[in-house]
């Protein structure tokens, strides 16, 4: 009798699976819940949006690597020379160029999916509690993600204006001299290191979050993660903070 | 011990509800915290007065019924226990304690306590099932299923559905609840084969009736009476991967 137990409701979508128009109009609407596809399913459903947001969260890591590999140069006593070139081949590169696009659509995709989730989700819960013990179920970093997002965000727009757009568009002769003068600034160097305090912690929630909802945390790779987690939120934030410590106390 | 109750009332989901302080005397330490309801209930009850309703029903932790918010947390403190096992022994004396419904959209409260939680049943609905009649009992060893898989499938099926999930969760995600049913029928061979239909359509659903995403803050698997795993919800996400690519 156990068998007996799992038997199907009764079906009653009709099976559209040979009408092209159904299909065309499927791959635009989330009505056929059975028609759902990669369009609709990534774009529309709860899962597929949160696998966009760790995916452009990965990429945006990646990112991390290579740029604190470069600024490692800051700290080679040569008064600039080899951060110089590098950061002139950073800017004509057509490779760097090319993913510094894609780079903007991951950074945009990945704010927007935020912000979209967080509209979303802050609406299923009209009436909040009078007392609620989160804080005794989940970990610091992932009750402050928001918050660090947005400061992450603020850094962003404050550091790309510096540097970036100084480089790019007003043409600053030298970018290692830019980032002296910068980090010399007392206010300007700690604003750098609290940023980079909260981008630990958004990253020490979000990178290994990011497998998480892909799927690939599972107990044979925790360890692995954690270790790789470990880099992202740990080490790659100390190096960048240690950056604007190292020009404040040489001064 | 003599208790200090503020509990959410409500008299049916059109109307406005509010918080009522209640005092109650001589609660045994043995009590379990539905059993000092019922006292208080009975307090009510020979004052002429409205009683607190609140589900229950078997009163032995399996059938997911009793779920409330005591104190900030889901079926009260304590780990992998519902309202029904939780005893009066882990409060104090004067304790002040806080009862509210579970809150989520998709949880609307009915009266005091009381939400409707056929949200669920509509997701189980969608997709919650295997759709073929799969027979008797099968010989054992017939089929070779992976004592790990089994484990797994077994330990998922362990939920009962009580929501604490959904009302521990930020979000109001059911992602812990549905990726529990997907793993359940998902390891065994029996269900292995409609997998890729199944999450599909179980992930809809939940949309659907309006749950949140998953932030993997992971408080659902903190507050599970059951003690479900999140590696369930790392699973479900994998077969999403799978069936949608």
């Amino acid at each position: 009798m156990i068998g007996e137990v799992f038997i199907s409701p009764p079906k009653n979508n009709i099976n559209t699976n040979n009408l092209v128009t159904a299909k065309i109009f499927s791959y635009f609407c989330n009505d056929k819940i059975s028609e759902m596809n990669i369009f609709n399913s990534y774009l529309t459903s709860s899962v597929g949006k949160k696998i966009l947001m760790s995916l452009t969260g990965l990429f945006l890591c990646s990112f991390l690597v290579v740029h604190v590999a470069g600024n490692l140069l800051l700290f080679k006593n040569d008064n600039g020379e080899a951060f110089e070139l590098y950061s002139q081949l950073m800017s004509t590169n057509i490779f760097i160029r090319s993913i510094e696009i894609g780079l903007f659509f991951g950074f945009a995709l990945h704010i927007y999916l935020g912000l979209h989730l967080w509209n979303q989700n802050r609406k299923l819960r009209p009436i909040g509690y009078k007392k609620y013990k989160l804080s005794e179920n989940a970990n610091f970093e992932s009750r402050i993600i928001r918050l660090t997002a947005v400061f992450v965000l603020i850094f962003l727009v404050v550091h790309l204006r510096t540097f970036w757009f100084e480089g790019r568009f007003l043409g600053a002769p030298s970018i290692f001299e830019l980032v002296k003068v910068s980090f010399q600034n007392n206010y300007y160097s700690w604003f750098y290191v609290l940023s980079m305090l909260l981008l630990s912690y958004h990253l020490k929630h979000g990178f290994q979050s990011a497998f998480q909802t892909l799927g690939l945390r599972n107990k044979k790779y925790l360890l692995i993660l954690n270790l790789v987690s470990f880099i992202f939120w740990f080490i790659i934030p100390l190096l960048f903070a240690s950056m604007p410590i190292y020009f404040l106390f040489r001064k | 011990m003599k208790l200090h109750l503020k509990i959410w009332r409500q008299v049916n989901n059109n109307s406005k509800g509010k918080f009522i302080n209640y005092d109650v005397d001589n609660v045994s330490e043995h009590m379990s915290f539905l059993e000092m309801l019922d006292v208080l209930n009975e307090k009510l009850v020979h004052k002429g007065e409205d009683t607190i309703s609140f589900d229950h029903d078997c009163r032995e932790g399996i059938c997911g019924s009793c779920g409330m918010m005591i104190n900030g947390f889901a079926h009260g403190p304590g780990a992998g226990v519902a309202t029904c096992q939780l005893h009066m022994r882990s409060f104090k004396d004067g304790d002040k304690i806080v009862i509210e419904p579970f809150r989520a959209k998709a949880f609307p409260v009915l009266k005091d306590l009381v939400v409707d939680r056929s949200a669920f049943d509509r997701i189980l609905q969608k997709g919650g099932y295997i759709s073929a009649k799969t027979g008797g009992i099968p010989d054992g060893n017939a089929i070779p299923v992976k004592k790990e898989d089994s484990e797994t499938a077994m330990d998922a099926a362990a939920c009962i559905g009580c929501g604490a999930c959904v009302a521990a969760c930020p979000n109001s995600s059911a992602m812990l609840f549905v990726s529990a049913k997907v793993s359940h029928l998902g390891l065994l061979p029996q269900g292995k084969i409609e997998n890729k239909e199944r999450v599909k359509k179980l992930v809809a659903a939940m949309d659907e009736e309006m749950f949140g995403s998953c932030t993997n803050t992971y408080a659902c698997e903190a507050e599970c009476p059951k003690e479900i795993s999140i590696t369930n919800i790392a699973r479900l996400n994998k077969y999403f991967i799978k069936a949608t690519l």
